[in-house]
């Protein structure tokens, strides 16, 4: 066991350092479920057996063809005329002991019939080059059982994925480019008390010199404040005087000449972020305001009842403002005062932290669930993010395939930009249409392209008017899907497998930040764009 | 119209249209009846974005089968899913260079390796998987140093496509391709040109490029694109820890060379009880100074200075490689112009635009590189301008020129015996070396295999 244990950290060691073990914890404990073993398919599931997801079961009632093999690395010539779940099973298996594969050899449409419910036990369910009947059937199962749904087609050179998830909470957003949360503008007692035991004045060289800069801005930000009536720098000449308000206090040596004192270079350099008012972000506060967060029951998921909690710290011991974070950046300085200074931050996001915790437990008392029905850790990880919760919820599909309900302001507004990829969105959406009429795609077979051509614009204009939308959609588009005849490229369908599987990890472990909700590629161009339709 | 043919007819109809693809290119005898449908529709049909150079035909598909000759640089992360989609692409003959061996990290994303394969050349493996998983290609293996290989071997191929993990060995290959090019009257003979495809990758992000040596923008015309590793330090590192890293970083560099607890051998990060050595000590270290956060997995991270990295990331990456590789061998579509940035950390967010030729780059512009110092500078200053410039990053350059005809080695690091010799030169000026204002210096360094060319410029 111990031995096992110790190989899956070597075998996961670059990817645990992205999603540490308690993502690969959620990814060793989901099943997902991916239909059609296409390339498409196969791509994306190479991306979850290496990564180790607990299970998958592919559903599919193909038999393996020729074409079939010739694009898809999960598939060889003896398997033609085989299941094409089964086929692919065995040789997507074989990538990762460590997972479960398992196929289901019938078509989505079946057990949709026969089974609806067989979709409920999923993590995620993708669905890859399905035909729209099939799509909106499925999604609507998906959606009433709040199961997420990730559909993905290779469209020729075009990918295409469509994100359905009704509510997707993110607590380790892990941003690129987070600001610091140091509250110089508004600093709390412990650190004040902490500034004060520093005497600038008084120092000796060494020690001047290596005083973190947080405290140099603290304590000229003191002075600043009693010459200003309390006011910090707002514009650019305030700020630029202020900088040379620091510059100043660089000691100089016998002839005047300034020393070489890095930690008041860094003061200077920080000033512009360093003096960014404390606020809590916008999209923070419009969790505040919805309707899960202010709702408290006993079916109320953690993430909601944290929320609340920081809300009502917001309101009492937080003094409008968030959590303290307790992190502080490197700086120049010598141990001690480092080390004393990062203190002071993470003690002070202790104790914000434990006062929430305060308040979780309240209201899981308030609505009859024991307090430990929410971890510490869980609470003090909660509250060392508060800046970035992300809350991501995407429309249903019958919400954008609705007459009613479809967005047609982000369909017209793209299309007025001719380089915008919303035209293969609606060359896609035609193409079904195509399909449902036809039984077929278009150009599959080379006599097919020329003919195609006038019938795949009847479907194209037919589409535009179901939906009223007043754009032009050039020939040339209509023509190229034509050509494409539904070819399924290899590169295009591994550039997609790539995308889906990361959303797909994404969904399970809760980290880092789906996208919202429908993601183009366009291989010709090598440019993507994401939509929200 | 076909929609109102008899069924009978109209299925026979598409059975002869059927056997006709099948039969037209790309049927050796290890191809089956469909297996390059999807490859066709691109290479057979007319389209209105193709490139304007592009021919509908068999004789595409026959070319990348049986004739295009392609080599992938690396075998690891990329590499391996370049192989995959190169020959599910159709491409026949691929080579691939990698001096490397597997190792049980590669597992979770180089797809083309099993366990029982650790400690085997990379390069080999992964030749033997694709020939074997897809019939009919031919993957050759080369476990060696890119350095290992000369002009000679580079110049067979119509495409070289590069899935390093160094920007060294990529400036390399960057300045190898560019040597490659010959000129007739100052015009380049395009048939010297090997367009290069390179891939980079780290975690979420990743990028792609299309380089067409003595055309488009090279590695170094972007060079500040990618910033020089920052290290700690030393004084921080051996007096004022204040993170876990510093007290790693003190292990690694002071307490090993000191204490040497396995004998004279090097830290070898690869060694778990070389590791848990460091770890150990910067456990200690850490204690002195009340700093938290030192663990195993941080310690072999700092020492091997290992990059995070996931399958998905490499898949998109190569993929986007590749589509590039399939664009130029058949000129089915205008290739990328010339730069692709992806990253899905927040969403999936891609920005590609058109980076630009640097005119007076020290790889492609073929102009000598212009070194402005004063007389009385001494020879450690312009080795410290070629180390640390942003534009030129060398990692320890070989200074030579002539001097009253006579080929002269200023300073050479990299043999110990000529470092010592020449070592005292870095005191002298360069007037007391004997330069002269317009001076040509030739440097040499891993960065390029070819010298660049430097002029001294004398300034007041």
């Amino acid at each position: 066991m111990a031995a096992t244990k110790a190989s899956k950290e070597q075998r996961y060691d670059r990817q645990l350092r992205l999603w540490g073990d308690h993502g690969q914890e959620e990814l060793e404990n989901a099943h997902i479920c991916v239909i059609n073993a296409t390339a498409t398919g196969t791509e994306i599931l190479k991306n979850l057996v290496l990564p180790g997801i607990g299970a998958f079961t592919i559903v599919d009632g193909h038999t393996v063809t020729g074409e079939d093999v010739g694009n898809n690395f999960f598939l060889s010539s003896n398997s033609i005329g085989k299941n094409r779940a089964q086929a692919a099973t065995e040789l997507l298996q074989e990538l990762n002991s460590d997972v479960s594969g398992n196929f289901v050899e019938e078509s989505p449409d079946k057990l949709l019939d026969n089974d609806p419910e067989f979709f409920h036990r999923f993590s995620v369910v993708i669905g890859v080059q399905l035909p729209e009947s099939t799509c909106l059937r499925l999604g609507s199962v998906l959606w009433s059982a709040s199961v997420p749904f990730l559909v993905c087609k290779t469209y020729g050179l075009i990918g295409y994925m469509r994100l359905v998830v009704q509510e997707h909470t993110v607590i380790e957003s892990h941003p690129d480019n987070a600001l610091e949360d140091l509250r110089l503008d508004q600093p709390f007692a412990e650190f004040q008390n902490h500034v004060k035991s520093y005497d600038l004045d008084s120092m000796d060289k060494k020690d001047h010199s290596h005083t973190p800069w947080i405290i140099i801005i603290a304590k000229y930000l003191e002075k600043w404040f009693s010459e200003h009536n309390c006011q910090l720098p707002k514009n650019y000449k305030e700020k630029e005087a202020f900088r040379q308000f620091i510059r100043e206090g660089i000691l100089k040596n016998e002839n005047g000449v300034p020393e070489d004192e890095e930690n008041f270079e860094e003061a200077i350099k920080n000033v512009n972020t360093a003096l960014n008012l404390t606020k809590i972000p916008g999209a923070v506060e419009d969790l505040f305001n919805s309707e899960q967060c202010n709702n408290i029951t006993s079916q109320t998921p953690s993430f909601w009842v944290m929320l609340r909690a920081v809300k009502e710290f917001v309101h009492n011991e937080g003094n409008g403002s968030l959590p303290v974070r307790g992190n502080v950046p490197d700086m120049i300085a010598d141990s001690q005062k480092f080390i004393n200074l990062q203190n002071v931050y993470r003690e002070k996001a202790l104790q914000d932290a434990a006062a929430v915790s305060k308040h979780v437990e309240c209201l899981l008392q308030s609505v009859g669930k024991p307090p430990e029905s929410i971890a510490e850790k869980d609470i003090k990880l909660f509250c060392k993010n508060a800046s970035f919760l992300r809350v991501v919820r995407c429309r249903s599909l019958a919400e954008e395939y609705s007459v009613d309900s479809v967005n047609k302001d982000e369909i017209t507004s793209c299309m007025d930009n001719p380089d915008s990829e919303m035209v293969f969105y609606l060359m896609l959406r035609a193409v079904d249409r195509f399909y449902q009429q036809h039984s077929r795609y278009p150009g599959v077979y080379n006599y097919q392209v020329e003919e195609d051509i006038s019938k795949l614009k009847l479907s194209v204009n037919s589409l535009l008017q179901e939906y009223s939308l007043n754009v032009n959609i050039k020939d040339d588009y209509i023509h190229e899907f034509c050509r494409y005849g539904a070819a399924e490229p290899h590169t295009v369908s591994a550039f997609l497998g790539g995308s889906a599987a990361q959303e797909a990890i994404k969904i399970i472990s809760h980290q880092f930040v789906p996208f919202n909700n429908t993601f183009i590629y366009n291989a010709m161009s090598q440019t993507s764009a994401t939509l929200q339709l | 119209m076909a929609d109102a043919e008899e069924p009978e007819k109209k299925r026979r109809r598409i059975e002869d249209l059927t056997e006709k693809m099948a039969v037209d290119g790309g049927h050796r005898d290890c191809d089956w009846d469909g297996r390059w449908n999807h490859v066709r529709k691109f290479l057979e049909r007319p389209g209105p974005f193709t490139h304007p150079d592009f021919e509908p035909g068999a004789e595409s598909l026959q070319f990348l089968l049986e004739t295009c000759k392609i080599l992938v640089i690396g075998a690891g992360g990329l590499g391996c899913e370049l192989l995959k989609n190169l020959a599910l692409s159709g491409f026949g003959v691929i080579h691939v260079v990698d001096m490397d061996v597997i190792d049980v990290s590669n597992l979770n994303r180089q797809f083309l390796f099993r366990p029982k394969d650790v400690g085997r050349p990379k390069a080999e493996v992964a030749a033997d998987f694709i020939n074997s998983r897809i019939p009919g290609c031919k993957v050759v293996p080369h476990f060696k140093k890119i350095q290992d290989l000369g002009e000679s071997f580079y110049k067979q191929f119509h495409i070289i496509v590069c899935g390093l993990d160094s920007i060294i060995a990529r400036r390399w290959m960057n300045g190898m391709l560019i040597s490659l090019l010959s000129y007739e009257d100052g015009v380049l003979d395009s048939s010297s040109i090997i367009p290069l495809i390179d891939g980079g990758v780290e975690g979420f992000k990743g990028n792609a490029r299309v380089i067409v040596p003595g055309m488009t923008a090279c590695i170094d015309c972007t060079l500040e694109l990618y910033p020089p590793q920052i290290n700690f330090p030393m004084c921080t590192i051996a007096s004022m820890p204040r993170l876990p890293e510093h007290c790693i970083e003190y292990a690694r560099i002071l307490q090993w060379p000191k204490e040497k607890p396995f004998g004279d051998t090097g830290l070898d990060g690869d060694n778990p009880q070389h590791i848990q050595w460091v770890f150990e000590r910067s456990q200690e270290r850490a204690a002195e100074f009340n700093i938290t956060g030192v663990t195993y997995r941080l310690t072999q991270g700092v020492v091997k200075r290992i990059i995070p990295a996931v399958a998905s990331t490499n898949a998109v990456i190569a993929a986007a490689c590749a589509t590039e590789a399939f664009k130029i061998a058949t000129s089915s579509y205008i290739p990328l112009n010339n730069y692709l940035v992806f990253n899905d950390v927040d969403g999936l967010y891609t920005y590609t635009f058109e980076a630009e030729r640097k005119e007076n780059c020290s790889a492609c512009s073929q102009v000598p590189q212009d070194l402005q110092f004063p007389p009385s500078a001494k020879l450690q200053e312009v080795l410290e301008y070629l180390t640390e410039s942003a534009s030129l990053q060398m990692k320890s350059p070989a200074i030579t020129t002539t001097l009253e005809g006579k080929n002269k080695t200023l300073y050479l690091q990299s043999v110990k015996s000529i470092e010592e010799r020449t070592r005292p030169n870095l005191c002298k000026t360069l007037k007391e070396l004997g330069l002269s204002d317009g001076q040509e210096l030739a440097v040499a360094d891993v960065t390029t295999p070819q010298t660049v060319l430097f002029k001294l410029n004398f300034t007041a």
